[in-house]
């Protein structure tokens, strides 16, 4: 990573949102976030609701203008570029959604849906048809199904859609904001091995926006996980699973419920206090003391820094006093189990 | 039947809602039973019938046809006049729900809707509900209780208000709880307190409790019985440690071997159960998992056509019975 350019780079990108009201403060929703993806790289951005996972994915696809702060895709910063300087861009980085029915026109048939960037991007029609037939192949649908519009799918089958019409133009990287999320348990598997396989054939790169610490796991090589707009932990996927040094990702992982009563009741939980605060009023120092069982004074008024505890360390982590080890209890069975 | 009776017990429980195309069977012939201090756990998909079950339990099955039998207590609560179903909703079971802020009014003052509760019920005096009230958001966990209660519900934040409502279901003392997706709307460490305090009024109340619930994980951390729905049918039923340490029906062992675990070491591509749920407008004359299973394809052709052509019934083992022509008991795969 540190000796070739990255596919996209994110330097101390920040997104504030005007308040409601005359004197309402402004709602910073993300604070200075910065992350590379390698080409062919999966980054699992992961945190809880209001977090700034899904605005700073959007951001990147320039759905948003960033506040500030720079996106630079390729070598070239994007975040400032006119709209209409961005349209040879849409080429390469494309987004797939959370809701696969809301975010498919219901009047247009799936050749539409799927040919019109295409067509945007100076297709004759006859060759984004022939694409689109193709670009349902290779997600899985049947081409002759190509006429048919979005209510005759399922909630799986239209996420393929979507994400075929995030292929169409050849794209490197595809922001995925929760794309498992609204489908059922029985066919999340299904695209997270479509999309899987889809990495490996076309050498994409994805940023995977996701609350599902489970299914991030699964996709992701390297994780950021976020509170309150900033990143809180970023490194491997390994380093962050396995030995979580940030309080916050250390309650998160220890909370997600696991599909096996034995290691449930086996496990010590870390039970966060109070709920994640709001924004609009973000708590001084570490943002993240009220709830951590470990806060001390320096915590309340010094924001930690990003940054890497010890030489060769590939994790980074915003902590004054990060921790070290797999979180007890965690798959093992941990002494002193508490069930409550 | 175990020597005491079940507090809820229900029988073939059949539930259809008229529609333009015909009837619609969203549950079909269901039947279980939950002990007090017990928590049956209840698993599907959308249109599995979970929700519809809960529903048509607590009576709320707004223009659907119920058939079959539900008893509470002994009493049976099928074809009761809605006076007498209003008395025991609320007395003795309650209800809470995925999104709270649409079960709560947002006119009143949370601390008046706890109490309200109360006074309908037991037409309890204004100062004597009021302090229930206090009391109920006490043992939730809400701080500062008696200052909370005259704040409104948007005042609170999506952890609170789930704790608001679990007040409300336990002000009046009830002895069934039915919770349905109570966290799905929650982030994951505000479920982790939520299911924590479902637990503990569990315990200190003795309540019987029925979680429906899409999360595997959720029934493995609460539950102590699961009920696996598919396509408005029991699938399986089984202690929570034999459903997950030796799933018998090939949808359960399906749903697990999808899941991306936490706890995996393996790398390797997820085993996806294909196709997607059934749809109930045209349920099919065999077994509703059969398009998706496995197992047809590996049996013989006279065994693919049972499948195809013949409804399982729910059989086997009474304490782990499944709705499968070739079950895999002793977790050897079918």
């Amino acid at each position: 990573m540190s000796s070739t350019t990255p596919l996209l780079s994110v330097r101390d990108l920040t997104m504030t949102f005007p308040g409601r009201g005359p004197r309402a403060a402004r709602v910073r929703a993300v604070d200075g976030v910065s992350f590379d993806i390698a080409a062919g790289e999966t980054l699992g951005l992961v945190g809880e609701s209001g977090c700034g996972k899904s605005t700073t994915g959007r951001m990147i696809v320039r759905l948003l203008e960033p506040t500030s702060g720079t996106v630079t895709y390729d070598g070239r910063d994007i975040s400032r570029l006119p709209q209409r300087a961005l349209k040879p861009l849409r080429r390469e980085l494309q987004m797939v959604f959370q809701d696969p029915h809301s975010s498919l026109n219901p009047r247009r048939t799936v050749a539409r849906t799927i040919s019109d960037p295409l067509l945007v991007h100076g297709s004759s029609a006859a060759d984004a048809r022939r694409r689109a037939a193709e670009l349902m192949d290779l997600v899985g649908l049947i081409p002759e199904h190509l006429d048919r519009h979005p209510h005759e799918f399922s909630g799986g089958q239209a996420q393929r859609i979507g994400i075929a019409r995030a292929l169409a133009t050849g794209p490197r990287l595809v922001v995925a904001d929760e794309p498992v999320s609204a489908l059922d348990v029985s066919v999340q598997a299904q695209i997270v091995n479509l999309m899987e396989r889809l990495q490996a054939e076309l050498g994409l790169a994805y940023l995977f926006v996701a609350h599902d610490l489970s299914v991030v796991k699964r996709v992701c090589d390297r994780v950021a996980v976020m509170y309150l707009g900033r990143i809180v932990e970023i490194g491997p996927k390994d380093r962050v699973y396995d030995d979580p040094a940030h309080p916050y990702t250390r309650a998160l992982l220890s909370a997600v419920p696991l599909p096996d009563p034995a290691a449930e009741r086996a496990r010590e939980r870390i039970v966060l206090r109070g709920d994640p605060p709001s924004p609009a009023a973000p708590p001084s120092g570490c943002t993240f003391h009220p709830r951590c069982p470990k806060a001390q004074d320096v915590c309340r008024t010094e924001p930690p820094l990003l940054r890497i505890t010890a030489a060769g360390e590939a994790r980074e982590v915003a902590c004054h006093f990060p921790e070290t080890g797999p979180v007890p209890g965690d798959g093992a069975g941990g002494p002193g189990s508490v069930r409550s | 039947m175990p020597e005491t009776e079940p507090l809820l017990s229900v029988r073939d429980l059949t539930v259809e809602f008229p529609t333009r195309h015909g009837p619609v069977r969203a549950v079909d012939g269901l039947s279980f039973d939950v002990p007090r201090g017990r928590t049956l756990g209840i698993v599907g998909e959308s249109g599995s019938g979970k929700s519809v079950t809960s529903l048509a339990v607590m009576g709320l099955h707004t223009g659907a046809r119920v058939a079959g039998s539900i008893r509470l207590d002994g009493r049976e609560l099928v074809g009761l006049p809605e006076r007498e179903l209003n008395r025991l909703r609320g007395r003795r079971m309650a209800m809470i729900f995925q999104d709270p802020l649409s079960s709560l009014h947002p006119y009143y003052t949370v601390g008046e809707q706890i109490a309200e509760h109360h006074r309908v019920h037991f037409g309890s005096r204004r100062a004597v509900a009021r302090r229930l009230a206090v009391e109920a958001l006490a043992e939730v966990g809400i701080p500062e209780p008696a200052r909370r209660a005259g704040e409104y519900p948007h005042q609170f934040s999506g952890g609170m208000r789930q704790r608001v409502m679990i007040a409300t279901a336990l002000v009046c003392e009830p002895e069934l709880l039915i919770a349905d997706e109570p966290t799905t709307a929650l982030d994951v460490t505000v479920q982790a307190q939520i299911l924590e305090l479902i637990a503990r009024v569990q315990e200190e109340r003795g309540l019987a409790v029925v979680m429906i619930t899409h999360d595997l994980g959720v029934v493995a951390r609460v539950a102590h019985e699961v009920l696996v729905m598919y396509g408005g049918r029991a699938a399986e039923r089984a202690p929570v440690d034999g459903l997950f340490g030796a799933p018998a029906h090939p949808y359960t062992r399906g749903l697990l071997d999808s899941l991306p675990r936490l706890d995996d070491r393996d790398d390797a591509p997820l085993r996806a159960i294909p196709g997607s749920p059934p749809s109930l407008l045209s349920p099919a004359p065999g077994c509703a998992f059969a398009p998706r299973c496995p197992r047809p394809a590996l049996g013989t052709d006279e065994d693919r056509a049972r499948c195809e052509g013949e409804r399982p019934p729910l059989a086997g083992p009474a304490a782990h019975p499944a709705a499968c022509h070739f079950p895999a008991y002793g977790g050897v795969a079918s």
